[in-house]
């Protein structure tokens, strides 16, 4: 259970987190030759600067929340299920294959419905194949999942080039777009999809609730936190396995579908815009706590969006997203870190109780 | 205590220590006096504070309050390398050492290097290694890896580096648990020899026998505190009146009426730690049986095959008549089988959660949490087995006689067959004695129970049948009414000529 008294110590460690990586980042851009704050403050303006940019964020918010919710089930459990990639990835090609059915267009929100149950069982699928390889072959998740992201991604390429090319040449830019009817439906203008933002809120309370106030949520964090313990107390560890795995996978599966249906209206070879492997950094920096995760991938959807633009004024790498990013979560392990090397010397000094 | 200050130098003084561990008390103002070149004996049952007050003085452990002396100037240790500096050296109860490295190379381990003179090398190390074995008679092999070891020759190579080290205080915390007797006859002549060299020694023990052979005084604990000092001759029904305050009544065995078979073993082998070898073995209904031997000598891996936490390599199981192939533990829960492995937090318990969260768990059905119907439910078993925390209180911060109590209350109500690993392991001796009387009123309920453990005593106490391992195998089966504890240890060390005979 999370204790309202663990508030303020996270909040402490954020603040210690924040500042390191402010700190680190400010060091690359100063080697780099950029004035810091001139670039910060670009990519404030370029993410919150206007509604339009705003709606930008929240297009990049929605997968990235989808798939830390999924990705805390295995958290809980201690699997790192860096196969999320492939996970959105599988998603948003059975999605594709269900909206390219001849009578698609004649039934759209029955289609539409139909792709979106289709990208959550594409991503749990392939969720599966590594959940299995883990219980039954011993295979490490971590293995599983980069492998099965290469093959996620041959699988992508082999259609966008062979079975699903355009009419014509086929390209990098991916599938032919489909037909209007099948666009999700989204706001005038702001190219925001309300669905898709409902369901990123929608998996935001049912995870905090499955976590939180149901017996499988305990069952995860049991296996977690001693999972010989769990399996003397009966539970069976690789049906919890696997069924953490379908949960991640449903949700990225999901992502899988908004980002095909909603954002790009085709497949393309970069469907996953590597937001699987950021929502792995948000799911760390929320402290695995469901409650941060909103906010968490918030700053890294507005870091995202904020820096595409200053390769145009700043005459910079907008990769220097990534190096903000990757150094938050830098920061994050050495803080947390520090806080268990902490935690282990008291012990050490303690927890001799024998005599 | 004035006699003591006469005799000779202090060497080393300890002045109203405490040891707090959250709510308990481990030591409660102790004072204890070493005097140079005798051999000090601190007594007490499990759990009186004895170990924690070594390790005090050792500087494993840092104390709560008060004050350590040296040739009567305050001292500090912050960690063994102080106290070692000083001249404070402990042996462990579990020694310390590197099972994979050679028994040269541990002994060279942690030595101090001279300032100016050529630092010694390996050669000189292996001179001063049999210099040493030949002074105090020690059989050890300098290039046999320590894993190979017995544990009493692990505390010979212990000895021999601490000595080596410069210690002048040798502190022995349970050293003649789980050796044979003639490494015990060993081990007091060196420590004999010791005190003839005007270094101290500290026995710890709870084996009054065992002290009142080797020691020239003794120091009593009992919850903590200090309950007396005396000299030699000793009066042994003084001694038992300072440890239990009155004279024991000796536990015995519950009589039993074995029923109908309850386990089997056919030929039955299996991996991990010393293993199990061709173990044939049969138990009734009502019985209980103990496991004794070294540590790692296969009583763990006979209770988990039975548990079905471990998949035999060959042979075959039978419970309650009926084959147990390819089975795992949860087969084995819903014939009635019910397992409390020894590392409490480690297997038995999940740490950060609270008690009510445990009972949670345990609830097969629901989706639900329904956190006030388990806090019920754990408040009533708090209360049935007088744990000493509350429904939100984590395991982690239970005691550890309290983890035992609430791990005790899980089990279920009429299991057939009951293991424990090691249950009285680190308790306190009401703690112990509660789990006896629960194992005690399963047995008259007609519940089989298999238990292990370390210490003789409590096997010959709480069995009515002993089983004793040797290297994977067992090498005796007795009643425990036609045995003596005697016979129990020779055949725990090895005796093999003794066991020949059997």
């Amino acid at each position: 259970m999370q204790t309202i008294e663990g508030i303020p110590d996270h909040i402490r460690n954020l603040c210690v987190i924040v500042i390191a990586a402010v700190l680190f980042t400010t060091m690359v851009l100063l080697i780099s030759g950029a004035d810091p704050f001139t670039a910060y403050f670009h990519i404030i303006k370029g993410s919150l600067g206007s509604w339009r940019k705003l709606t930008q964020v929240l297009q990049v918010w929605i997968p990235m929340t989808l798939c830390a919710c999924g990705l805390l089930y295995t958290f809980k459990m201690n699997l790192w299920n860096i196969g999320i990639e492939g996970q959105i990835i599988i998603g948003a090609v059975f999605t594709t294959a269900v909206l390219r059915m001849g009578m698609a267009p004649d039934f759209p929100l029955l289609f539409l419905g139909l792709s979106f149950i289709a990208g959550i069982l594409g991503g749990s699928l392939w969720a599966l194949m590594a959940g299995f390889l883990k219980t039954k072959g011993g295979v490490n998740e971590i293995f599983a999942g980069l492998g099965l992201n290469f093959v996620a991604q041959g699988i992508v390429l082999w259609l966008i080039f062979g079975q699903w090319r355009r009419p014509g040449a086929a390209s990098m830019s991916g599938t032919e777009l489909f037909p209007r009817e099948l666009w999700l439906p989204h706001i005038q203008e702001l190219r925001i999809s309300p669905l898709g933002l409902f369901l990123a809120v929608a998996a935001i309370f049912v995870t905090g609730f499955i976590l939180n106030h149901a017996r499988a949520g305990l069952k995860f964090k049991a296996m977690g936190e001693n999972s010989a313990a769990a399996f003397l107390f009966g539970l069976k560890p690789d049906r919890l396995m696997i069924g953490a795995m379908l949960f991640a996978g449903g949700f990225a599966g999901l992502a899988g579908s908004i980002q095909t249906t909603g954002v790009y209206h085709r497949l393309i070879p970069a469907i996953s815009s590597n937001y699987g492997y950021l929502a792995l950094l948000v799911a760390m920096l929320s402290n695995y706590d469901i409650r941060w995760v909103p906010v968490v991938a918030f700053f890294f959807a507005c870091l995202n969006v904020g820096s595409i633009q200053l390769p145009m004024v700043m005459k910079i790498d907008s990769s220097l997203s990534g190096v903000i990013q990757g150094s938050f979560v830098l920061s994050a392990i050495a803080a947390q870190a520090w806080q268990s090397f902490k935690k282990n010397r008291s012990m050490e000094c303690d927890g001799q109780h024998d005599g | 205590m004035t006699k003591i200050q006469e005799n000779g130098d202090i060497n080393i003084e300890l002045r109203d220590i405490r040891k707090n561990y959250g709510p308990v008390k481990a030591n409660d103002g102790v004072c204890l006096k070493i005097k140079k070149g005798s051999i000090h004996g601190v007594l007490g049952e499990n759990g009186a504070g004895k170990s924690t007050l070594m390790k005090i003085m050792a500087g494993y452990v840092s104390k709560t309050s008060g004050v350590i002396l040296a040739n009567g100037k305050e001292v500090d240790f912050k960690n063994p390398a102080a106290a070692a500096a000083v001249g404070v050296g402990m042996l462990y109860q579990d020694p310390l050492d590197f099972p994979s490295l050679t028994v040269l190379e541990n002994f060279m381990l942690g030595q101090p290097r001279p300032k100016k003179k050529r630092a010694p090398d390996k050669k000189d190390y292996l001179k001063r290694l049999r210099r040493a074995a030949a002074k105090f008679n020690f059989r050890i092999d300098p290039e046999a890896h320590v894993r190979d070891l017995t544990i009493g020759q692990r505390h010979q190579l212990e000895i021999a580096r601490l000595l080596e080290r410069g210690v002048k205080i040798l502190i022995l915390d349970e050293p003649t648990t789980g050796i044979s007797n003639e490494q015990k006859e060993t081990l007091f002549n060196a420590l004999r020899k010791l005190a003839s060299e005007q270094k101290s020694v500290v026995l710890v023990s709870h084996k009054l026998e065992d002290v009142q052979t080797l020691c020239d005084s003794i120091t009593v604990l009992r919850c903590g505190k200090v309950t007396g000092n005396i000299q030699r001759p000793f009066e042994t029904d003084a001694i038992f009146e300072m440890m239990f305050q009155t004279k024991p009544q000796p536990l015995r065995p519950p009589d039993v009426n074995p029923g109908r078979t309850l386990l089997e073993f056919k030929h039955l082998s299996a991996s991990g730690g010393a293993g199990l070898k061709d173990c044939d073995f049969s138990m009734r209904r009502g019985e209980i049986v103990g496991l004794a031997g070294l540590e790692g000598s296969g009583q763990s891996v006979f209770l988990r095959v039975a548990a079905g936490m471990a998949s035999p390599r060959g042979g075959s199981i039978f419970l309650r008549g009926k084959k147990m192939e390819r089975k795992n533990l949860h087969d084995f829960q819903k014939r009635g089988v019910a397992f409390l492995p020894d590392d409490r937090l480690g297997e038995a318990l999940i740490p950060p959660f609270t008690i009510a969260e445990h009972f949670i768990l345990k609830r097969k059905r629901g989706f639900f949490l329904k956190q006030k119907e388990a806090c019920a439910k754990a408040q009533e078993k708090i209360d049935e087995f007088s744990i000493k925390g509350g429904p939100d209180t984590l395991a982690k911060e239970l005691s550890g006689g309290n983890q035992q109590r609430l791990i005790m209350s899980f089990l279920p109500k009429n299991p057939s067959l009951l293991l424990l690993d090691n249950p009285t392991r680190g308790l306190d001796p009401e703690s112990a004695r509660m789990v006896w009387e629960y194992l005690k009123e399963y047995s008259r309920n007609g519940s089989g129970i298999i238990f292990s453990s370390p210490e003789i005593d409590e096997i010959l106490m709480a069995a009515n049948r002993a089983l004793v391992f040797f290297d994977g195998a067992v090498v005796k089966d007795v009643q425990t009414r036609d045995t003596d504890i005697n016979e129990i240890g020779r055949a725990i060390a090895g005796d093999m000529e003794y066991n020949a005979d059997y």
